[in-house]
């Protein structure tokens, strides 16, 4: 399997504190990768040093081969990486099913052919299948604001799909979600990596969510990487215990 | 402005553009240029509401862009060219610096934004004065020609009242289309939450210049028509207390709603008239009843009628619930 995302030495200090301290991973195509390590460990802001929001102060970042480091998030999203955020980012105002639209407009035509273009930018259909596809239906024309936390999860979650990336980096996308939307949540999560072949990087302090979710588990500490490798021998990795899991 | 059927909508319209064209027809002169007036602001406010309304970039640079319209329409139309020319050099003119006004931006938000547009107001209203070769300085430009549209000659209020109604109808039509497209979504995501916007591939930077150099735009185009109007201008209209009283007619009027300006424009220029019975006080009421509505209503007038409509909306979902809440009691 080829490597969708190779993450070589990306170090990130803030003044004297190294957040991220030389971390180098690959992404392997198909494959959904777990991130997990204590609060502050620098899962997070690996991700933004990844995705553009930070700039790294060293390392680099590949994206099929090609050096993508330094590019702005939104140039990364249309090269076809998605992202989640740790706290809810919906639009409130806006209904479900608008949510879903801006979340594909810009990967439609371009600036002038969407501004003379169809209002949906040609996406409600598409749109009404994500909403199918999370079970959403009869919430579709209701604003994002008015739903409940579980559910504007997955609208949150739905709406890093919209786009077709070929790569989708969640942040927390179990934390404060009921264990019943939890199972709905995998299952999706687990029929879009199959059926469109997208690849995923999940943070998750849920272990269980995150050990029968994943291909493989990344664990990291104080700004480097601890172990990797398949859930059930990170599970029994000393060192990891000692860090992380607790005995 | 949901939660009203249709047909009642479109009915509600056609009966104030009616209102607008004929009612006017028997107003004398000065009614007819305060009417006049009002459509002007409009246009100005419309643009000022797309950049802070609906992107959410705050600018107190708008006056300045009715004055580089204004100006350029003054000028051009003096040394013999024809209005539409003007009003297209007015809007290239505007949509550039605008556009560079942007860059700001990128870099700067809130009142600090509104700092640097609050400069830039200033140095465009020291042009117009000191750059008398071009402008005529304090002693401005006089005899400014009203256009002969075609073959019409509109020297008189009526007709050049409807030369600002109809500019007004085009600016609308656009501004409408332009919000209900996805550039629209794109704005309001800015607004609302630009770094969930940029990892949704929304170019964060072109729509932010987009929105300055639109929004000026049409500050340019308000500028155009409204040089023609007065056929006199100087400097002082064009100071800093003009981009105030934009301002003010955006966030009265609703900010991000479509129809905020026409309300804002409409207080701003007509309040002041109706209040005239009360003369030397005129102006205290004025500001008293702007404090008692944002006091009121942060939001602006249509702020109170859409929370009207979202809590109606929500006791009727509620109700609904209720219903099926029941039902379903009765089957058990």
């Amino acid at each position: 399997m080829s490597a969708v995302l190779e993450v070589t030495d990306i170090k990130k200090s803030f003044g004297g504190i190294h957040a991220v301290n030389g971390v180098s991973f690959d992404v392997r195509e198909g494959e959904i990768l777990g991130l997990i390590g204590p609060n502050g460990c620098g899962k997070s802001t690996l991700f933004n040093c990844i995705l553009g929001q930070l700039t790294p102060t060293g390392g680099e970042v590949k994206l099929d081969g090609q050096v993508v480091t330094g590019l702005r998030p939104s140039e990364l999203n249309k090269l076809g990486v998605s992202r989640t955020f740790q706290l809810l980012q919906v639009f409130p105002k806006l209904s479900v099913r608008e949510n879903l639209i801006l979340a594909g407009q810009e990967h439609q035509g371009n600036m002038a052919s969407r501004l003379v273009g169809r209002s949906d930018a040609g996406l409600t259909e598409a749109a009404n299948q994500m909403i199918g596809f999370f079970k959403l239906d009869h919430l579709a024309d209701e604003p994002a604001g008015g739903l409940s936390y579980g559910q504007q999860k997955l609208l949150d979650a739905a709406m890093a799909f919209m786009g077709g990336p070929r790569l989708v980096l969640l942040d927390e996308p179990a934390g404060g979600v009921n264990p019943s939307m939890l199972a709905d949540l995998k299952e999706r999560l687990v029929a879009i990596n199959r059926e469109k072949n997208a690849t995923f990087v999940v943070i998750e302090h849920n272990m269980e969510f995150v050990m029968s979710l994943c291909s493989r588990v990344m664990v990291m500490a104080e700004g480097k990487v601890l172990a990797m490798g398949r859930p059930d021998e990170v599970r029994k990795n000393p060192a990891v215990i000692e860090a992380y899991l607790g005995h | 402005m949901s939660g009203f059927a249709k047909p009642l909508k479109i009915a509600l319209g056609l009966a104030v553009i009616a209102a607008l064209i004929i009612v006017p027809m028997n107003f004398n002169r000065y009614g007819l240029f305060i009417l006049s007036q009002w459509a002007v602001m409009s246009i100005a406010a419309m643009g000022l509401n797309l950049t802070l309304g609906y992107a959410g970039q705050v600018s107190l640079a708008q006056g300045a862009f009715v004055g580089i319209g204004a100006y350029a329409a003054a000028i051009m139309t003096t040394h013999g060219w024809p209005l539409p020319a003007a009003i297209l050099v007015a809007i290239v003119l505007s949509f550039a610096i605008g556009w560079v006004l942007g860059y700001p931006a990128l870099r700067v938000q809130h009142h600090y934004l509104a700092f640097v547009t609050l400069a830039f107001s200033t140095l465009a209203f020291l042009l117009f004065r000191n750059e008398s070769w071009l402008t005529g300085g304090i002693y401005g430009i006089s005899n400014i020609p009203r256009p002969h549209i075609f073959g019409i000659a509109t020297n008189k209020p009526l007709p050049f009242y409807y030369v600002c109604l109809g500019s007004l109808a085009i600016v609308s039509l656009a501004v409408w289309w332009l919000i209900r497209s996805p550039w629209g979504r794109a704005f309001m995501a800015l607004r609302e939450n630009p770094l969930r916007a940029q990892s949704l591939g929304i170019d964060t930077r072109r729509y932010t210049l987009m929105a300055f150099a639109i929004g000026s735009a049409l500050g340019g185009v308000a500028g155009a028509l409204y040089a023609p109007l007065t056929q006199y201008i100087d400097p002082v209209p064009f100071n800093l207390s003009l981009s105030l009283d934009l301002l003010l007619m955006v966030i009265v009027g609703g900010a991000g709603f479509y129809f905020g300006p026409f309300l804002g424009a409409m207080i701003a220029v007509l309040l002041p008239e109706w209040l005239r019975f009360a003369e030397g006080y005129y102006l205290m009421l004025y500001a008293v009843a702007v404090m008692l509505l944002l006091i009121w209503s942060p939001t602006g007038i249509l702020g109170i009628l859409d929370r009207y409509l979202a809590e109606r909306r929500t006791k009727a979902a509620s109700a609904l619930r209720a219903v099926a809440k029941s039902r379903l009691e009765t089957v058990q």
